[in-house]
């Protein structure tokens, strides 16, 4: 297979593309992908700083290498979840990565936030562990942009996991999380920040690919509680309908965010408080993770 | 050839020479959920891997709720 852009021979075939590139050429189509994602959903200009949650996982990581040659200000933030040796090992990846580009990085531990590692939270809440995670993690990551002065947080999710979750939203009529499903979610309170995930038109083996080629050392094995999540189960369906179409789970994603989103959009907005423990935004009185923090401290 | 496998990590061999996509039709792979390494380079499904040759076939999925 030879490369579209320059006749030599090419390393990764982008079926969706009806291409190949070599691995200088793929870069560059890459790094092409994020500045078309930022610049057509304003995600950020280059005088804001960014906050980038990483994972210690190829797709945070690559983004963030991106982001840092494009020239953005930005810190990363690692979420310590206490996952075991998944978390340890994680953490060691963002930790070498910072330090060998020279980058901030903060880290917030989840057992100090909430009062327990995820694997305890799992136990105590009696829901699938990636609920109090999920949960944890958006929280954390608004205050922690918040508290820095960040007016936008990025997130590494790719065209598979808006495609996946855009599919679970589907086969359950979500219509609360079909609106909110987007590429970008501007700030809709002083409290909330701007919310972007600048690798949603590249898939995860488009991500993989460029983690690999970057030589970024990131952490290959699974988180051990996504093996039932339902969103793998989710990517494996897409990922069939893929192989016998390409393009299939491009086209799906696509065309909903630009043509059946704005079907989805409430008239009327959700009038927004601010929780009387911690004062992040929630739409009751108390927000969903003091009231996970609470059943928390009962308990351990 | 050899053929590396993870989550958990394991090793497969295969006699003779082979095309990548071949190799991934008889595992029962999907192309479009693996990278293909050799070495330190990737490979394209239409590359032949000989019988002398180590591959990789690294899993490209990660998620649960994000
Ligand atoms: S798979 Fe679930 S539990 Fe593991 S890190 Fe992801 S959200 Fe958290
Ligand atoms: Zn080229
Ligand atoms: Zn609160």
């Amino acid at each position: 297979m030879k490369c579209r852009k320059c006749g030599g021979t090419a390393v990764l075939e982008l079926r969706r593309h009806n291409a190949a590139f070599c691995a200088d050429d793929f870069q560059e189509f890459f790094r092409n992908q994020v500045r078309e994602a930022i610049r057509r959903h304003r995600m950020f200009t280059i005088d804001e700083p960014v906050l980038v949650a990483v994972s210690g996982g190829k797709d945070s990581l690559a983004l963030w290498d991106v982001l840092i040659d494009e020239g953005y200000r930005t810190t990363g933030l690692y979420l310590d979840l206490g996952i075991f040796d998944y978390s340890v090992e994680s953490r060691g990846k963002c930790e070498a990565f910072a330090a060998a580009r020279g980058v901030p990085l903060m880290i917030k531990r989840v057992e100090e936030e909430v009062g327990a590692p995820v694997p305890v939270i799992k136990q105590v809440t009696r829901r699938p562990p990636c609920s109090g995670c999920g949960l944890s993690k958006r929280y954390l990551m608004n205050r922690a942009a918040l508290e820095a002065g960040m007016p936008v947080v990025a997130t590494g999710h790719n065209l598979d996991d808006e495609a996946a979750t855009l599919f679970g939203s589907v086969m359950h009529w979500q219509m609360d999380s079909l609106p909110r499903q987007s590429p970008a979610l501007a700030s809709t309170h002083p409290k909330l920040v701007r919310r972007v995930k600048p690798l949603y038109r590249l898939s995860e083996r488009e991500t993989a690919a460029f983690a690999f080629l970057r030589r970024i050392d990131y952490i290959v094995d699974e988180c051990p509680f996504a093996k039932g999540a339902t969103s793998i189960a989710h990517k494996e369906i897409l990922n069939r309908m893929e192989d016998a179409s390409p393009g299939a789970k491009h086209n799906f994603l696509f065309g909903f965010l630009e043509k059946a989103r704005p079907a989805f959009e409430r008239a009327e907005a959700v009038v927004l408080n601010e929780c009387v423990r911690c004062g992040q935004v929630t739409t009751g009185t108390l927000c969903a993770f003091c009231k996970l923090a609470d059943q928390v401290k009962r308990s351990v | 050839m050899k053929v590396v496998l993870r989550n958990p990590r394991r090793e497969v061999e295969l006699a003779g020479n082979r095309r990548v996509k071949d190799v991934l039709r008889e595992l029962d792979i999907l192309p479009e959920t693996v990278l293909v390494i050799r070495g330190d380079e990737l490979v394209t499904a239409d590359q032949l891997v000989t019988d002398a040759d180590t591959i990789e076939l690294r899993p490209v999925m990660s998620g649960g709720a994000q």
